[in-house]
């Protein structure tokens, strides 16, 4: 141990051999040259490429999101429109009902008119033509109770009375009837 | 030699970053001490050579445990690690400006598979990572957005992100063998790479700055920060100049070796220390769950240092970058 203290002095370890300053160079050159070369813009050209697609998909996801608030905004005006429509139509049907409702009743209306005044007239021409067949038949009668009042006996003063009450009732009846 | 754990027998095996310890199985008896580095150990005595047999390459590579010389030799209880351990035996080329040895090894087995496993995770990189791809992007990241956007801004920092980038990994990658098991030692914990990363550093701010401001631009706009009184100049000139030229790349430098052979130097103490208890055979025994807790306190602590100094190395070039390559105050 001492005795490999004597043979290595400590100046050696500041001072570099040819042969270590030779190799180290070779060393130093290969790796350089095979790094700076080959692996690092192997390496870089992923790395890059990662980071485009990253900001690419983002500014995607970008547009895209725009495309859709665009389109929800499109929505909505339409769906507005479309209520906004709605509320007309709706507005238009009823009043249109109304109007035909009204219109019904004023026909309905004209129509009861019409039906009562031809029943109106229906009855006046039944009642003239019920008075005329009255007139005639309220004369027959008068002569067949005249005749029978002639032919019958005149000391029966109780028949008589109830022939003229007979009478009198058919006259009164008469006119109920027909009126 | 230079040996520091000594020599051994091949047939045993040693610890890997010759933690080796020493425990006298009978502390009573006087088994004559033998010298540490002096060749084959107990099994044959006799053949304790002053002359050791050049070590054989598995052992240089420290592919072994420390329990076979734990009672072959008597000499120490604990062997104490010194920088001899940053500068082992050449295994290829030895005495060559190719001198290959095992800090080097270690280097490139880290390189390698740090180049092979990133190129498997770039090529099949996609869009939806996966958990590995996950945490390398987490760290491009982090030096993205904590180093480079902090200091040098976005728009100006993509010119030096990949530069940074780079640093940040390779650092990491190299102070990250002192924690692997079988490594054992930061590739930063030796001088070349700290220096070489720090020049890097150096020659990058430089010549940004010039290109900027043309030389005596960028000295003026580096050395002579305006609102100060004239007379200051004289003593602010130099100061500044040293720092430009020297003092940046010297103490990055520093800072990253300091850290990783400090590093280094304290997990072989607490581990051997916990072995070196466990086998005392004495009541010291007790002490060594305590002792294990601190060196795995200290491995986790050293796993913390390798991300940080990264962190600071890479900070701190690119906060010189930017201060070389700003607009005039």
């Amino acid at each position: 141990m001492i005795q490999a203290e004597e043979s290595v002095p400590g100046w050696r370890l500041l001072v570099p051999a040819p042969a270590e300053i030779i190799w180290t160079l070779i060393f130093l050159v290969i790796f350089a040259l095979v790094f700076m070369r080959f692996i690092l813009p192997r390496l870089n050209a992923v790395l890059d490429e990662r980071s485009e697609k990253i900001e690419g998909g983002l500014k995607k996801a970008e547009e895209v999101q725009q495309q859709a608030d665009q389109l929800k905004d499109t929505q909505e005006q339409e769906l507005a429109a479309a209520r906004q429509e709605a509320a007309s139509i709706r507005e238009k049907a009823r009043a249109d009902g109304a109007r035909i409702v009204e219109e019904a009743k004023t026909r309905a209306e004209t129509e009861n008119e019409r039906i009562l005044a031809a029943g109106r007239q229906q009855l006046s021409a039944e009642r003239t033509s019920a008075e005329a067949q009255l007139r005639g038949e309220v004369g027959t009668l008068a002569s067949d109770l005249a005749s029978k009042i002639v032919g019958e006996s005149l000391s029966d003063d109780e028949r008589s009375r109830r022939v003229i009450d007979r009478f009198l009732d058919d006259l009164d009846q008469a006119p109920t009837a027909t009126r | 030699m230079g040996r520091p754990c000594g020599a051994h027998d091949p047939g045993r095996q040693r610890d890997r970053d010759c933690t080796t310890i020493q425990a006298d199985p009978q502390p009573g008896t006087a088994e004559p001490k033998r010298p540490r580095a002096s060749g084959l150990a107990a099994p044959t005595p006799g053949t304790d050579a002053r002359t050791p047999p050049r070590r054989p390459r598995e052992i240089a590579l420290n592919t072994s445990d420390a329990t076979g010389s734990l009672l072959a030799e008597g000499d120490s209880f604990f062997h104490v690690p010194t920088i001899a351990e940053f500068f082992p035996d050449a295994i290829l080329f030895e005495g060559t400006w190719f001198e290959f040895n095992r800090v080097q090894l270690v280097r490139l087995i880290i390189l390698v598979v740090v180049l092979v496993g990133m190129s498997v995770i770039a090529s099949r990189s996609k869009l939806v990572p996966g958990r590995i791809q996950s945490i390398v992007e987490i760290l491009i990241e982090f030096v993205n957005t904590s180093i480079i956007a902090n200091t040098l801004g976005l728009r100006e920092g993509k010119r030096f992100a990949p530069m940074l980038v780079t640093m940040f990994f390779f650092i990491f990658a190299m102070n990250l063998g002192g924690v692997i098991p079988g490594l054992n030692l930061a590739g930063t914990s030796v001088i070349g790479m700290p220096l070489l990363l720090a020049l890097w550093t150096f020659v990058t701010y430089l010549f940004f700055g010039i290109k900027k401001h043309g030389l005596g631009g960028y000295l003026k706009h580096e050395t002579m920060p305006p609102g100060v009184p004239k007379p200051i100049y004289a003593l602010l000139i130099p100061i500044e100049l040293l720092q430009v030229v020297l003092i940046r790349w010297a103490s990055l430098t520093i800072r990253l070796l300091a850290n990783m052979v400090a590093g280094h130097i304290m997990m072989v103490v607490f581990i051997g220390m916990t072995q070196a208890l466990l086998f005392s055979g004495s009541a010291l025994i007790a002490l060594a769950p305590f002792s294990g807790a601190l060196a795995i306190g200290i491995y986790g602590f050293e796993i913390f240092v390798a991300a940080l100094q990264a962190f600071i190395f890479t900070m701190l070039t690119a906060v010189y970058i930017q201060m070389a390559t700003a607009d005039e105050h």
